[in-house]
């Protein structure tokens, strides 16, 4: 396909990228008490790409991002298992979670929970997805 | 996880770090000598159990797998699950060693081996010291596959995938079979531990589907230790490389299905259909196998058949031993017991022999290039010790004194003779069958064993006929035949050593009544008088000579059998007919249109569903909770509606793409208003990636409507369709409908409002998705990774295709 050399797109994009990312994010995080989560934060951030991929290229989504999303997913894959193994070692069913609260330094009293360990592999197995099958698309032609 | 667990599962997690092993010391070590730790150090280990065993113990640790289940993987040890362990660790060891002179370091793919290798040995081990019926199944499809891949080794080879799909084909559907059988003995009792089963055995014998668990789980046993008629897939498992044929076709996996008839003896022994199904099965098995061995012209092909016969003749023992359940305890029922004693003792002894034969074999193929029976000749005095070797094997192998399966041999002589004075089962009408068919069946055994020794080892040496030039092996690879051969030896002059320490404990764990009852009073002894056995092996010997002698006279028997209704023939008809039919078949509906597959979902999608709530009588409609309908709602409807019309009759693809994903994000703003934040903005996010998606798809597709319009003149109209469409939006309307309107159970969502106590979220949804219902999102992940992985392989196999 020949792009078009569409700068005002380029332009938006550059910025745009950026602030879907950084809401992605915090979509990720909010998660756990407000809307978002890991599988709509994976969407987004893969949306982002799907963005910048649009706007640019294929090289150069690959040349800033310099990530095999084949084995991103995997990775995801293995993370969610890994996790879920957690509560095994503890006599526990398999993908039990835990949470509690500890008192970090600049956060005060915070929430730590291993369904967040979860989530990134939930959210990386996304973006992978998202990203694996629409560059293979785009790449066949 | 106790120690037993984890011996038992060790070979599986160190099979993960073979591969890593290879990479990094292949080029120095041979990987076998890490993986030969393994074997050794489950032997020892086991070893430690002989004492309490012998003694009458057993060990017994449990671990949980699925308790809600009740499938715990249940360790148990006793002596005839540490029998099979000794034999499985102790001859690993020993073709591990073996292997390693045997499969060069540069060239093979050691790593594949090995861990195939490891993964066997684990399922076998987790095989014979599982008490749960459902672990036991997974381990015996875990050594079908590890032998599959074993089989399969050099895969460039086209007989060695033949070989690998046949024995799995065979094997797995004996598997399956075997797996009915179990689940119909856990309806029978209840219960899924073997041992529990033992103490409900009169619930089994008098209940309807005795017989029919019977013969599946003994289709299961008589597959794996390839008994007629469902041996054909031994001679070609023969493909796989040598050490693997005398590890798992051989001294091993083969005599699962023995296990499995032992183990399972206490609970379907002692009525006349098992007696008569396995000892007749045998018998025909061990016949079957001892006359063709004969006609073999390769050196494998000749073992494989003999091990065919072999384990045919274990299997009619314990088949003739079943009959002592019958009699329970007393001097009948030791005379039977004795068969058992007689079959764990040769299924022993075949081990030793049966390996170190097929290690000389290996031997002569390495070494000379060739496992022709029609090109060796002559070579006894350039390889002595491999000679010494072959004679010891098939002299035991043939019966012959000083050797170990001359003690065997006489059991089972005088197991046959002593079951042929039964009365019960018929057996006045049949028994004198028995020592027949065995006797018979030894003479081909001798003659099979001569012909293995004397053809290839003597003769004239035929050097222009041979690939090498012929010289003894190195010293490596004669370690492991030579303490097989020394065994056998050993054995014959102490048997009572193995017959106090396991033989004694595996006769009481197949027919523990007879343990409990009477003081198992057993001792082997090479002489005793002449007596009719040692008369029947005089035979065999004069016999077998005769005609081994005079082998070319007669040998044109073979060639009378006509070849198109060999059981070979029957498989691979078989398998072409099934293959064809189920090709012209799929042909008929698999088209390769995606509209056509579209259509067959939503037609089933019709049917099933729209007929279920017809059949069910569900169709109700309940508007009387329901808020009332305000503008907003209708509004976005109205969009909706219009949006649905744009895609219908848009001129451009461009226009239908755009307008479906309009129609997506209004989807997603009845979300809002209806106050579901997480599910808007999941819609919204995806809507927006696929629109996407199909932009890039675009160039894809075939050419829009208006093409169609120029060359066709109109859209063709296609009235299935239409029907299908109206249809699937009249089932989901009613289905939406009738599932507002009925309610069947208590609403779950309670438990969930407590998500912040329990999960400390205060997202419902999020709490749900990683936390209740953690293991759906995993799958999730796993489907979605899945179709990331096939749409890649899809596509790009589909380049590297177009490209040719």
């Amino acid at each position: 396909m020949k792009k078009p050399n569409d700068i005002i797109l380029r332009g938006v994009t550059k910025v745009a990228v950026v602030i879907i990312f950084t809401f992605a994010i915090n979509l990720f995080f909010a998660g756990h008490h407000n809307p978002g989560g890991g599988f709509i934060g994976g969407l987004a951030f893969a949306a982002a790409l799907t963005l910048m991929f649009l706007s640019y290229d294929v090289d150069s989504v690959r040349a800033n991002f310099p990530v095999d999303f084949k084995v991103l997913t995997a990775v995801g894959v293995l993370i969610a298992v890994l996790t879920g193994m957690g509560g095994v070692f503890f006599d526990l069913p398999f993908l039990t979670q835990a949470f509690d609260y500890f008192h970090l330094p600049i956060f005060g009293k915070t929430e730590l929970a291993t369904a967040v360990l979860f989530d990134i592999g939930v959210a990386l197995a996304v973006i992978g997805t998202a990203m694996v099958i629409i560059m293979t698309i785009s790449e066949d032609r | 996880m106790s120690l037993l667990h984890i011996m038992i599962l060790i070979p599986f997690i160190f099979a993960i770090f073979v591969p890593l092993l290879y990479k990094l010391f292949n080029s120095r070590i041979h990987t076998g000598w890490f993986v030969l730790i393994i074997p050794v150090v489950i032997f020892i280990y086991l070893l430690r159990f002989i004492p309490g065993i012998s003694s009458g113990e057993a060990a017994y640790q449990s671990l949980n797998w699925i308790p809600s289940f009740g499938i715990n993987f249940d360790a148990y040890v006793d002596g005839l699950g540490l029998v099979f362990g000794l034999l499985i660790t102790g001859i690993g060891a020993l073709v591990i060693l073996y292997s390693i002179y045997y499969l060069s370091k540069e060239k093979e793919a050691l790593h594949n081996f090995y861990v195939y290798l490891l993964m066997f040995m684990g399922a076998m081990l987790g095989l014979v010291f599982s008490d749960n019926i459902l672990v036991l199944y997974v381990f015996w499809e875990l050594t079908s596959i590890s032998s599959f891949l074993l089989i399969a080794y050099w895969y460039q080879r086209e007989k060695s995938r033949y070989g690998a799909q046949k024995s799995m084909l065979i094997t797995i559907f004996g598997g399956l079979a075997m797996l009915s059988g179990f689940i119909m003995l856990s309806m029978m009792t209840d219960t899924y531990s073997i041992r529990e089963m033992f103490t409900q055995v009169d619930t089994i014998t008098g209940h309807s589907l005795f017989i029919p668990a019977m013969i599946l789980v003994l289709i299961g046993a008589f597959t794996k230790s390839a008994q007629f008629p469902f041996s054909i897939w031994l001679p070609d498992a023969m493909e796989a490389p040598t050490p693997i044929s005398a590890y798992l076709h051989s001294a091993t996996m083969v005599k699962a299905g023995i296990y499995l008839v032992a183990r399972f003896t206490p609970v379907f022994g002692g009525t006349s259909e098992w007696f008569w199904l396995v000892s007749g099965i045998g018998l025909i098995t061990l016949l079957y196998g001892s006359v063709n061995a004969v006609r073999q012209t390769d050196l494998k092909g000749l073992l494989a058949y003999s091990t065919i016969s072999q384990l045919g003749l274990i299997m009619s023992l314990l088949g003739i031993g079943s009959a002592a359940l019958y009699f329970g305890y007393g001097d009948e029922a030791d005379l039977y017991a004795a068969a058992i004693t007689a079959a764990i003792f040769h299924m022993i002894n075949h081990s030793t022999f049966k390996g170190a034969l097929f290690m000389v074999v290996g031997i002569v193929d390495h070494e000379t290039g060739t496992r022709d029976i029609r090109r060796l000749g002559g070579l006894m005095t350039i390889m002595p010790i491999t000679f010494t070797v072959a004679v010891i094997g098939a002299f035991s192998m043939a019966g012959l004194p000083p050797f170990n399966g001359f003690l065997s041999k006489e059991m089972f002589f005088a197991s046959v003779v002593d079951v042929s004075n039964l009365t019960e089962f018929n057996m006045d009408t049949f028994g004198i069958l028995f020592p027949i068919i065995a006797w018979v069946a030894s003479v081909f055994t001798f003659i099979y064993s001569m012909i293995l020794v004397f053809k290839t080892f003597r003769g004239k040496y035929k050097p222009e006929r041979l690939e090498k030039k012929a010289h003894e092996a190195p010293i490596g690879m004669l370690i492991s035949p030579i303490i097989l051969a020394s065994l056998v030896v050993i054995f014959f002059f102490f048997p009572n050593m193995i017959g106090d320490y396991l033989l004694k404990p595996s006769v009481a764990a197949v027919l523990p009544a007879i343990a409990e009852n009477s003081i198992m009073d057993m001792y082997i002894t090479p002489w005793h008088g002449w007596n009719t056995e040692l008369f029947m092996t005089i035979g065999v010997i004069a016999l077998g000579t005769l005609m081994y002698i005079s082998l070319r006279k007669w040998a044109g028997i073979y060639r009378m059998y006509p070849q198109s209704i060999t059981l070979n023939a029957i498989y691979n008809s078989a398998l072409d007919k099934a293959q064809s039919w189920s090709a012209s078949l799929t042909d008929k509906y698999m088209t390769g249109y995606i509209r056509d597959y579209i259509a067959y979902l939503f037609g089933f999608f019709i049917l099933f569903v729209g007929g279920t709530l017809i059949v069910t009588n569900s169709i109700s409609f309940d508007a009387s909770n329901n808020a009332p309908v305000n503008f907003y709602e209708i509004a976005l409807m109205v969009a909706m509606i219009v949006a649905a019309f744009t895609v219908l009759l848009a001129k451009s693809r461009l226009t239908a793409i755009i307008s479906l994903g309009v129609l997506g994000y209004l989807v997603s703003m009845f979300f809002v208003i209806f106050r579901a934040p997480d599910l808007a903005l999941t819609q919204l996010v995806v809507e927006t990636v696929t629109t996407a998606l199909f932009l890039l798809c675009f160039y894809h597709l075939p050419r829009f409507k208006e093409q169609v319009h120029k060359e066709k003149k109109g859209v063709p109209f296609k009235p299935l369709n239409l029907i299908i469409s109206i249809g699937v939006g009249v089932v989901v309307t009613l289905f939406a409908l009738s599932a507002n309107g009925t309610r069947l159970f208590e609403p779950i969502a309670g438990f969930y409002e407590d998500s912040y106590k329990l999960a400390g979220a205060k997202n419902i949804v999020n709490a749900i998705l990683v936390d209740f219902r953690g293991i759906d999102t995993m799958l999730e992940i796993f489907v979605l990774c899945i179709a990331a992985l096939s749409v890649y392989t899809l596509v790009k196999l589909g380049l590297s295709r177009r490209e040719k």
